[in-house]
């Protein structure tokens, strides 16, 4: 039976968007479509953009399965918001008001988010940027009422090899009340740059929106490329893709559990996770000539083959990890003080990681179960059957114990796509035509989905939803009741990218 | 099972790397750079504040890497330290976002002097691929060079822990040979 909103979706007016086909809702429909939306819970937003003219927004039915791009004209600067009934578009509203320039009529939030002040025009993506803004304010964070509250405020420069990024944490003691992220700080004005330029130089752009996720978030955007343009990547790049992503994956999970134990003064687990981390980036160095792949996947195909003897350093270092990890699970199992400090820590609800539709391991271990990997699925993994894990704690243990459970389908994943790989072309030729396209890829934070239209082979328009817009909000609500000394394991068992939201 | 470790550590070794031989000619032309600025020596230990101002991240995670088992950062005397107050280099990655700039001019002028800047991987030597953008501080050769002077540059996108590895250990050569020079 199809929802109430999702009804309201389909009365639009039909767009050429593959391989889902976008519609255009009317201001009362989509005046409409924010007042059933409640009716529908199931029905989670995934996305929300814009360009010159429209207010984009991308849902996908977790009841069905459907995915349903929508869009409605700006009207009087704006389009009525949805953050209301879908608290995960509030940082997204503010984003497109900061870049666009369209406001979000009624929505929860109207203070500014990338723009700092700071940049020589205001709304760099509209057609006509505006006057440079006033002068840096301080920021505005949410007022806290109660008794015995005092602040402390962290950042942008972290006393860690991390990314900038202000905290600001409103405690009672050392619990604390409420902590508010505001980012920003690493804007480069990426989605600028891409415009007018072919989507092979584009490419670069994506593979650096995230540098930890350059795989994941080269493949959504060839995708989307390959979708724009009806053409298909040939089995044996998609094969090589298969590979670098589980790489990928590997990779930051090793890298992520041995610093979230080093957060709790665990060093023995990060010197041996971070040694199978080096050697899994020196098999990709071997394989594909760059430690992190980048640039290895482009619109259309793959950069190069893998390098001759690429395959058996890959599985070489996979064995390493193979050998060494159920020890390593049994000491991060049986430590007491790792336990301590891992277990009921930074516990977020399935209600609210659904409400948010956190992918990756920040909605797996908060009992959700999806992965763009399997929905909606993409070459080479509909032939593989992934086994994807889910727990229902949570907390920090919980997204460690998925990301341990990953690395291990993932070596499994390597090897049948090792042993598999097709043979033939590594890419196509991308036609210089107009058209409009959705890609998604599963990186090892959670789905990541890009949207673009070509015009005569250049880009027109083009969004990169990174899988941390949805889960920086949950990461306020996770560190909620916890000491801010556990700050740190929590932040870190989240791994949010700050240059991936910060576009 | 110790004495299976054991057995192990004595038949494959550490893990950790033996260090590359550094060129002779960089530190001498570091050495003539130090000169040049009468920049002070600071000996064979030197601390490192790492900052992001805009990077995509791929710089940190080979910064990360430095510290693991097979670089062992450490052991050359560098050390990354928490404080900029601590620091005798800072380590700066990204192309000098503007929302970021007054945060690492501030860190700057918070490090006590003598201290040198690194400017690490393409964006902080000169914007990379984000040169141009209204987002980044593009004044003059563009990088990080546009908020604060630039004293070495690792090239790379991300430069490998090695090249880094190499380029920091130039930096304390070129410290040292000054000052018994």
């Amino acid at each position: 039976m199809t929802g109430p909103a999702t009804q309201i979706i389909l009365r639009g007016t039909e767009e050429a968007c593959r391989p889902w086909t976008r519609r255009t809702l009317t201001r009362e429909d989509w005046t409409a479509l924010v007042a059933a939306l409640p009716a529908q819970p199931a029905l989670a937003l995934v996305a929300l953009w814009a360009d010159t003219a429209q207010a984009h927004a991308l849902f996908m039915d977790e009841a069905s399965g459907d995915i349903l791009p929508v869009s409605t004209a700006i009207v009087d600067g704006g389009y009525p918001a949805l953050s209301p009934v879908r608290p995960a578009a509030a940082w997204l509203e503010r984003m497109v008001r900061d870049l666009w320039g369209h406001t979000a009529q009624g929505g929860t939030d109207d203070r500014p988010w990338l723009d700092h002040g700071r940049w020589p025009h205001t709304h760099p993506n509209a057609i006509r940027p505006g006057p440079m803004g006033p002068p840096p304010e301080p920021p505005e964070f949410l007022p806290v009422t109660g008794e015995d509250l005092h602040q402390v405020a962290v950042g942008p420069i972290h006393a860690g090899i991390i990314e900038p990024g202000h905290f600001r944490f409103t405690a009672q003691g050392e619990t604390v009340v409420r902590l508010e992220i505001r980012l920003g700080y690493t804007h480069k004005g990426t989605l600028s740059l891409m415009r007018s330029k072919s989507p092979r130089a584009a490419a670069r752009f994506a593979a650096r929106l995230s540098g930890d996720s350059t795989v994941a978030h080269a493949i959504a955007f060839a995708r989307a490329t390959e979708a724009a343009l009806a053409v298909e990547a040939p089995a044996r790049a998609n094969g090589l893709r298969g590979v670098m992503a589980e790489i990928e994956r590997i990779a930051n999970h090793l890298g992520d559990v041995g610093a979230i134990c080093n957060d709790a003064s665990f060093a023995f687990a990060l010197a041996r996770f971070g040694f199978h981390r080096e050697a899994m980036l020196r098999a990709a160095n071997a394989a594909f000539g760059h430690r992190l792949m980048m640039d290895a996947v482009v619109p259309g195909g793959v950069a190069g083959d893998i390098a001759p003897g690429g395959a058996e350093a890959i599985l070489a270092a996979i064995a390493g990890v193979e050998a060494e990890l159920p020890e390593l699970t049994r000491v991060y199992e049986n430590y007491s003080s790792l336990t301590d400090r891992v277990v009921g820590t930074g516990a977020i609800s399935r209600t609210l990681a659904d409400r948010f539709a956190a992918g990756g391991y920040v909605g797996r271990a908060a009992g959700r179960t999806g992965d763009a990997r399997l929905h909606p699925g993409y070459a080479p993994y509909p032939d593989l059957v992934v086994v994807v894990p889910s727990l229902a704690e949570g907390d920090v243990d919980a997204r460690v114990r998925i990301r341990l459970a990953e690395i291990t389908e993932s070596i499994r994943l390597l090897r049948i796509l090792l042993e598999d790989l097709p043979a033939g072309a590594l890419s196509v030729v991308l036609p210089m035509l107009s058209g409009e396209g959705i890609g998604c890829a599963e990186g090892f934070r959670g789905d990541i989905w890009h949207w673009l239209r070509l015009d005569n082979g250049q880009i027109a328009s083009v969004f990169m939803r990174d899988p941390s817009w949805a889960q920086w909000p949950l990461l306020e609500a996770a560190i909620e009741g916890n000491i801010i000394a556990d700050f740190p394991i929590c932040n870190k068992s989240f791994n949010c990218s700050y240059s991936g939201v910060d576009l | 099972m110790v004495w299976r470790r054991v057995f192990r550590t004595l038949t494959e070794g550490p893990a950790t790397e033996r260090a590359a031989p550094i060129a002779d000619a960089a530190t001498q032309a570091l050495v003539a750079q130090l000169d040049a600025a009468a920049q002070v020596r600071l000996g064979r230990s030197l601390s490192i504040r790492h900052l992001d101002a805009g990077s995509c991240n791929g710089c940190e995670l080979e910064i990360h890497a430095l510290n693991n088992i097979v670089y062992d950062l450490e052991r050359f005397g560098l050390r990354f330290v928490a404080s900029p107050r601590h620091a005798d280099v800072l380590l700066v990655t990204g192309p000098l976002s503007r929302n970021l700039r007054e945060a690492l001019v501030q860190t700057w002028q918070a490090t006590p002097d003598p201290k040198w800047v690194v400017a690490m991987g393409d964006c902080a030597v000169d914007g990379g691929v984000f040169k141009g953008s209204y987002a980044i501080d593009g004044t003059g050769t563009g990088g990080i060079a546009a908020g604060v002077p630039v004293d070495l540059k690792i090239p790379g996108c991300p430069p490998a822990p090695a090249a880094i590895l190499i380029a920091l250990r130039t930096l304390i050569e070129a410290n040292v040979g000054g000052r018994d020079g």
